[in-house]
């Protein structure tokens, strides 16, 4: 079953139609890449999956259970969209890390008041703050960090910066983890070190949604590749069939437009 | 006579040093009522809090404090200010609390309008309720902006503090004024400038210390 099928998603934003109907699905485990120029779309859809945009149309179903229907009239309360959103996790171009809060403490933030909020808190609040101290102690060092725990975000580079903020939402144990352009705020020469931990993730199985200008990761890593412009799927398959042999004009033209750059 | 000039001027710092707290007590809660006010996304009450701004910061807060004090029952025909130095007094720390609570709520909305919208969307993707992010993300962040400009106005009210008397509010510049007329003393004058400079100097070292405290981050 699919862990993630999205239906139909529509968004305009006055006059624009940003999005013009999107369909996929994805599998547990998969990695999706989106590719595209700026102005595709590709961002907003992603906001749309982390329920920071409101949909026109559209559904968005997580494990079988649907979470929004744009068609419903019913509005989600504030409480079930929190809930819901957590099914996803969403990594930044911009990082916004929380400028006061070390590496450390910025992983532990959300769980720690995720543990505070618990009506049937556990009786031992001491270990169960340590333990997410563990764990978010465990993420950094999967990210390479484990030297910089209590370093503040201005004291990291942009690249160790996106380490943390992608610590911070794998903590919340996301179905689907999201990334908005991860790379595009680095300097060319810290682009690698995210890229390899996205990497890493992507040879664990963590199910990802990845939004990217950096074509050659995308073709290596992904398991799916979809090609946007102007608000749709132009085209939607293996890296291979994508990247390799596309018939679609469209994809041709972004793809050498693109060599020509590289 | 030394003994009794100085007597007299801490009198009158007290009274000014009155009129600081309660404004500050004051002001500061309104500010932040004010701020939401010129935010609010019902147009209506936007743009009276907007006018109500525009007004009070647009004329002298002298002016305001003579239209507060005699307004009422000249208009009105109802004095609600009481006769005396007490009901000068508190026509004094109304129109001061009105006047500072403007000029607060613009720092407040400006500090609010900074924060990126970047960490707002982070706490929410988080999972975070709205209160969580404002008092866990976004409060901190706040404040470290603001205090340079409240500084800024907190010092500048050490200094109006002066402007009460002209409702007849005893303070300081008003107890070394007297001392001209009644024993031809200058000094006395000049020396109610001290008081402000060693107070506005303190105010300047705990500002400074608290400008430090909330260096250890970059917004």
């Amino acid at each position: 079953m699919a862990v993630l099928e999205v239906q139909n998603i529509r968004k305009s934003f006055g006059e624009l139609e940003v999005l013009q109907g999107i369909d996929f699905s994805l599998e547990k485990g998969e990695t999706l890449a989106i590719i595209g120029s700026s102005g595709s779309g590709k961002t907003t859809l992603l906001r749309c999956l982390n329920f920071l945009e409101t949909l026109d149309a559209g559904r968005i179903i997580v494990n079988g259970e649907q979470l929004l229907d744009a068609g419903d009239a019913r509005k989600l309360s504030d409480a079930e969209i929190r809930r819901d959103r957590l099914h996803f996790g969403l990594v930044f171009q911009s990082f916004n890390l929380f400028p006061q809060y070390t590496a450390l403490q910025n992983v532990m933030l959300a769980p720690t008041l995720q543990l505070k909020e618990q009506k049937d808190a556990p009786t031992d609040r001491k270990a169960a703050l340590a333990q997410i101290e563990t764990r978010a102690k465990a993420l950094l060092e999967q990210v390479g960090l484990d030297e910089k725990l209590h370093y503040y975000p201005h004291q990291l580079s942009g690249g160790q910066q996106q380490r943390v903020a992608i610590a911070r939402a794998l903590i919340l144990e996301p179905d689907i983890l999201c990334f908005d352009e991860p790379t595009s705020a680095l300097d060319p020469e810290l682009t690698g070190e995210v890229l390899k931990v996205i990497r890493a993730l992507a040879e664990e199985h963590m199910t990802m949604v990845i939004v990217t200008h950096e074509m050659a990761f995308a073709r290596s890593v992904a398991d799916q590749v979809i090609f946007m412009d102007g608000g749709v799927i132009v085209e939607q398959g293996t890296p291979e069939e994508v990247f390799g042999s596309t018939q679609q004009e469209r994809t041709k033209q972004f793809l050498a437009r693109y060599n020509e750059k590289a | 006579m030394f003994q009794t000039v100085i007597n007299a001027l801490n009198q009158g710092f007290f009274k000014s040093l009155e009129i600081f707290v309660l404004t500050l007590i004051g002001a500061i809660p309104l500010g932040l009522i004010i701020s939401f006010g010129s935010r609010s996304v019902f147009k209506p009450l936007k743009y009276l809090v907007k006018t109500i701004v525009w007004v009070v910061r647009g004329t002298p807060l002298m002016l305001q404090l003579l239209i507060i004090y005699y307004g009422p029952g000249m208009l009105l025909k109802n004095n609600w200010w009481g006769s005396g130095d007490e009901g000068r007094f508190v026509a004094a720390i109304i129109a001061f609390i009105i006047n500072y609570a403007c000029y607060f709520s613009e720092i407040f909305r400006g500090g609010i309008e900074a924060i990126p919208r970047g960490q707002y969307e982070a706490g929410q993707v988080l999972g975070m309720t709205k209160s969580q992010i404002f008092f866990k993300v976004t409060l901190l962040q706040v404040i470290k902006r603001i205090v340079p400009p409240m500084g800024n106005e907190i010092i500048t009210l050490v200094k109006d503090t002066s402007l009460a008397r002209i409702i007849s509010v005893y303070e300081l510049i008003w107890a070394g004024q007297r001392f001209i007329k009644g024993s031809g003393l200058i000094w006395p004058l000049f020396f109610t400038g001290v008081y402000y400079l060693v107070f506005n100097g303190l105010l300047t070292l705990l500002l400074g210390w608290v400008e430090k405290k909330l260096d250890y981050f970059r917004v």
